[in-house]
């Protein structure tokens, strides 16, 4: 009686526990995880993954067989005060050798792969699967958002990484300010960015889709806020952005009603670069909002957020602070990948940037909703 | 009551009042008590903020704290659990227990050790009064440069700190000097190093490795001070330094201190799982050997911290197989652990299971730490939630389990009392299913791509059912604790009636009165062999020894108390608080540290001429 009462007393903290590693198991295989370590999309993330997976079993094997030798002899060898004293053995120097030298062999099982995956991952593939040479991105971490360059294409771009199918990326990557650390998790392993020195990570995509990333390495207030997304495009997508960026530059102007000059800021529009001031719009655009688009494009130069944003991908100037504005109004998130890019969120954004995220090194003069909306609607055509 | 007359502690407290008592104390049982209570105090403060930490991440997008807010609670979390709670709770069973497990009157250095305390919690009292001034730490309890350099973080967070670390380095490397030498000069006549219990062998070597890591992080503390007081460049790129180097100074120290963290433990269940098998530690020379090779490897795998800087296949490969090689002597004190209790006679008490359920949960800890010495594998896991599941594994599931067996095994011995039973079996449980409720799904959370120290993650994601259990878990261990202040309360209003040896032990402070007396051993005690009240009860024939008496303690000498360590403490916490002065009280005259600096020079001068006996008891 006694006994059972232990058993069903001491069974019940397993039990939980069974039934708590049921429901982990479970949430784990449903619902969705666009940000998981365990379903890679790319080769060095596969790579990764395998390897991982092969400490898992061995990992569960030992686990299965040190606590199931605890739990029987713990079950086995319950006494009573009034027992005799058991045999007092000190040591079994056979049993000891043994017990030293099999994890000794697990651990050579772990190691050998171990080496040949870091030698792996640790060079880029001279050519990609898709046979030309991988794409160099350069990668600056900034408190709190991601700069991406494309040095062969002249692409600036910032928060949302645009890369092919197929092709290997060459990432170069460097911080602006304090350490920070790149983190898609299932195209690659992290891989840290330093202000003095430029690190190394490549990956090649193999299925479309938007993939988040974060920021893996405590970098200040807004650590918890320095997300991106990889937009793995087709490479006829990944053209058609491609192009949309460089359209950007294009001085021509596109059937936009030229906004009237106020005489209060015609100077100031004179020293506005050309790029800036040109926006690409479509033909048949409502002469309302035309309008209202070409007063946000108007306040984007007079309320300063010129001096430190350019919606020109292809010749940002140097010394520009803040990201890089081309193609904002297609983007899926603003703030550094958290917000969904809605008008509404973005329009929060405008009025009080330290509302929504604070510390953002971002500085706004107090605008009306009007002003605001102009904005919204010029940054909307930024395509 | 005789006892009265004849205790010379009892006829002493007569004279001083009980607060200048605890003051002055030189006595290692007194400063064991002191570290254990301030220790457990500031442990209830960390959990504190575990709780308001998982609070806030119960859900997606919460706005409980602010990002400001959670960034200091989670740096001074970290903190104070491993400088504040973990290393003191084991420094109070150094100090309650080394003398007595070695048969020694007292410590080699009494004074030192008082002033190693007031040092310690100087320096604790001094890091949490930061949040008076709503200017908490919130740099990481790693603190990397550049983020902690003046021009990141220019307020007087990370000043608290950098100079706290000092501070209580201070505390660490004085204990470690004391209880080095205690243990290497004091111990009884027969008690050779391969008789010491296993307890006091994980000590010296937790010791060796105090003396050698912390030096290294005092290093790296001054110059991170020097970068931010003084505007030097160590860490600053643009002034010619190397973040990079911070990271490495800061691992040579850190994972050492891992160690210290665990070592301890390790001693503690060595010690609880053979008495309460009835049987002998399987392997001696085995535990003994494979915990001075975990030590010596600790000084040779820093870099496993550091996989996602990309030092380059060559270190990622060293530095693996360096980690993983740690596994093979840690799996061979598992597996003695098992061998001890294996074809024992369990007696399931309280500490026994407390000691139980730390080899279970330490195993997993240890089986997630391979899985980091996997450096390809360890970029997916590194600043994740899995990283955090990881150590708590063995930190929790390690350290306070074992520390938590340790409280329940010598409570009767510090106190006196027993603890009941019952309310320590269901502190057991709770804390064991608290436990895996709080830190198993964050294995969960990290692969599924969580990263550490996100004050808030988006919905979307799929971290939610994650989150919310290890919230509910952490609540659960709460209440866990809450039953033990419960346990610790209700016995307290019971009678000091407990046995000089409870639980039929194997060591030599069950051989004298519970609690002892101010001097310990009336006489030393000469040992034979490993296990030497054992070997004494079989010498004798019986299974218990009689009850020992209590005895006067006339012509023992002890050394007195001194007012000298707490004056030199305090000495010491003015000089560094100079470091955080601005203008008018810094440069050229920095008169707060000059006058801390007088202070401590003060103290160690009077110290230094002061009998040791100045105000000891007359016999």
């Amino acid at each position: 009686m006694r006994l059972l009462r232990i058993a069903r007393w001491r069974t019940l903290p397993l039990a939980l526990m069974a039934v708590m590693l049921l429901v982990l198991v479970a949430g784990c295989t449903s619902g969705t995880h666009p940000q998981s370590t365990l379903a890679p999309k790319g080769d060095y993330a596969e790579m990764v993954d395998g390897l991982f997976m092969k400490t898992v079993y061995l990992a569960t094997i030992v686990f299965v067989i040190v606590e199931g030798a605890l739990l029987f002899a713990i079950f086995k060898f319950r006494g009573k005060p009034t027992d005799p004293a058991p045999e007092q053995s000190h040591g079994n120097t056979l049993v000891e050798i043994i017990w030293t030298v099999i994890p000794a062999v697990v651990l050579a099982i772990v190691a050998v792969p171990t080496v040949q995956t870091i030698f792996a991952t640790a060079k880029v593939p001279t050519t990609s699967t898709d046979g030309q040479t991988p794409m160099k991105v350069e990668v600056i971490g900034h408190q709190w958002w991601w700069e991406f360059r494309y040095p062969e294409l002249g692409i600036t771009t910032a928060n949302e990484l645009h890369v092919p199918v197929g092709r290997t990326i060459d990432l170069r990557m460097k911080s602006f300010d304090v350490i920070h650390s790149f983190w898609i998790p299932q195209f690659a392993g992290k891989r840290d960015v330093f202000p003095n020195r430029e690190t190394r990570l490549w990956f090649t995509a193999k299925a479309t889709g938007a993939y988040p990333g974060a920021c893996a390495e405590f970098c200040g207030l807004q650590h918890g806020r320095m997300d991106f997304y990889v937009m793995a495009d087709t490479p006829e997508q990944f053209a058609t952005w491609t192009a949309n960026r460089m359209a950007d530059t294009m001085l021509a102007a596109t059937g936009l009603p030229k906004p009237a000059p106020k005489p209060d800021t015609a100077a100031a529009n004179g020293a506005v670069p050309a790029a800036a001031a040109v926006v690409a719009l479509p033909d048949t655009m409502d002469p309302a909002l035309a309008t209202q688009v070409a007063e946000g494009m108007q306040l984007f130069q007079t309320k300063g957020c010129i001096g430190c944003h350019t919606s020109s991908a292809m010749s940002p100037m140097k010394g520009m602070v803040g990201p890089n504005l081309s193609g904002i109004g297609s983007r899926s998130h603003i703030a550094a990948g958290w917000l969904p890019n809605t008008d509404e969120n973005l329009k929060r954004w405008l009025h009080d940037p330290q509302a929504v995220k604070k510390g953002v090194g971002m500085i706004i003069p107090p605008l009306t909703d009007v002003e605001v909306n102009a904005l919204v609607a010029y940054l909307r055509t930024k395509r | 009551m005789a006892t009265t007359v004849l205790d010379p502690t009892h006829a002493h407290a007569a004279k001083r009042s009980v607060i200048v008592e605890w003051l002055t104390t030189v006595d290692h049982k007194k400063i064991g008590i002191l570290y254990g209570a301030s220790a457990f105090i500031f442990f209830l403060i960390g959990g504190l903020e575990a709780l308001i930490i998982r609070t806030q991440l119960m859900k997606p997008d919460n706005t409980l704290v602010s990002p400001e807010m959670y960034n200091q609670l989670f740096t001074m979390h970290g903190t104070t659990m491993i400088f504040l709670a973990v290393m003191p709770l084991s420094a109070m069973f150094f100090n309650f227990f080394v003398p007595l497990l070695i048969g020694a009157r007292d410590v080699a250095f009494p004074r030192l050790n008082a002033m190693s305390f007031w040092v310690f919690l100087l320096g604790g009292l001094f890091l949490n009064a930061s949040f008076l001034m709503g200017a908490a730490p919130n740099g990481g309890w790693f603190g990397y440069a550049p983020l902690s350099s003046r021009q990141f973080a220019g307020g007087l967070n990370m000043d608290f700190w950098v100079i706290g670390l000092q501070i209580l380095g201070i505390a660490s490397l004085a204990a470690g000097v004391n209880f080095f030498t205690t243990i290497i000069n004091m111990r009884t006549p027969g008690m050779t190093l391969m008789r010491m219990p296993m307890f006091v062998w994980m000590t010296l070597i937790t010791q060796v490795l105090v003396l050698l890591s912390f030096p290294v992080i005092t290093v790296a503390l001054i110059m991170l001070m020097a970068d931010r007081t003084f505007g030097s460049s160590f860490f600053s790129w643009a002034g010619g330094g190397d973040p990079m180097l911070w990271q490495h100074l800061f691992w040579v120290f850190g994972h050492p201190e891992v160690y210290i963290l665990i070592l301890p433990a390790f001693g503690i269940v060595s010690e609880i799982l053979p008495v309460f098998s009835r049987k002998p530690l399987f392997g001696y020379s085995a535990m003994v050997f494979s915990g001075s090779f975990i030590a010596f490897l600790g000084f040779g795998v820093w870099s496993h911290h550091m996989f996602s800087t990309g030092m380059g296949p060559l270190a990622d490969s060293f530095f693996s197989l360096a980690t993983m090689l740690i596994a093979i002597p840690t799996g061979v004190k598992i597996f003695n652990w098992i061998g001890t209790i294996w074809g024992g006679s369990l007696q399931l008490k309280t500490p026994m299971w407390f000691a139980l359920g730390f080899i279970a949960m330490f195993i997993m800890g240890g089986l997630s730490g391979v899985m980091h010495s996997v450096a390809p594998a360890d970029l997916q896991q590194t600043d994740s939630y899995f990283v955090v599941a990881h150590f708590h594994y063995v930190l929790f599931g390690g350290s306070i389990f074992a520390l938590t067996a340790g409280a329940y095994y010598w409570w009767p011995k510090m106190f006196g009392r027993m603890l009941d039973e019952k309310l320590g079996m269901t502190h057991f449980w709770l804390m064991l299913i608290g436990f895996n409720l709080t830190f198993f799904p964050m294995h969960f959370a990290g692969l599924l791509g969580m990263p550490r120290r996100i004050y808030t993650y988006p919905s979307g994601l799929g971290f939610e059912l994650y989150n919310q259990m290890a919230t509910a878990g952490a609540f659960l261990l709460g209440v866990a604790f809450l039953v033990f202040i419960v346990n610790v309360i209700k016995t307290w209003r019971g009678p000091a009636d407990a046995p000089a040896d409870p639980w039929n032990g194997a060591t030599l402070e069950w051989a004298i009165p519970s609690p002892p007396q101010e001097f310990n051993f009336p006489a030393l005690i000469p040992v034979h062999e490993k296990d030497a009240l054992w070997q004494m009860k079989r010498d004798a024939g019986v299974s218990r020894l009689p009850e020992p008496e209590l005895v006067s303690g006339k012509g023992i000498h002890m050394p007195g108390p001194s007012w000298w360590p707490l004056v030199v403490a305090v000495g010491i916490l003015i000089f560094f608080i100079g470091f955080m002065m601005k203008d008018p009280w810094a440069f050229p005259f920095r008169p707060v540290n000059i006058l801390g600096f007088a202070i401590t020079t003060f103290g160690i001068f009077k110290w230094a001429y002061e009998a040791p006996d100045a105000h000891a008891p007359q016999h």
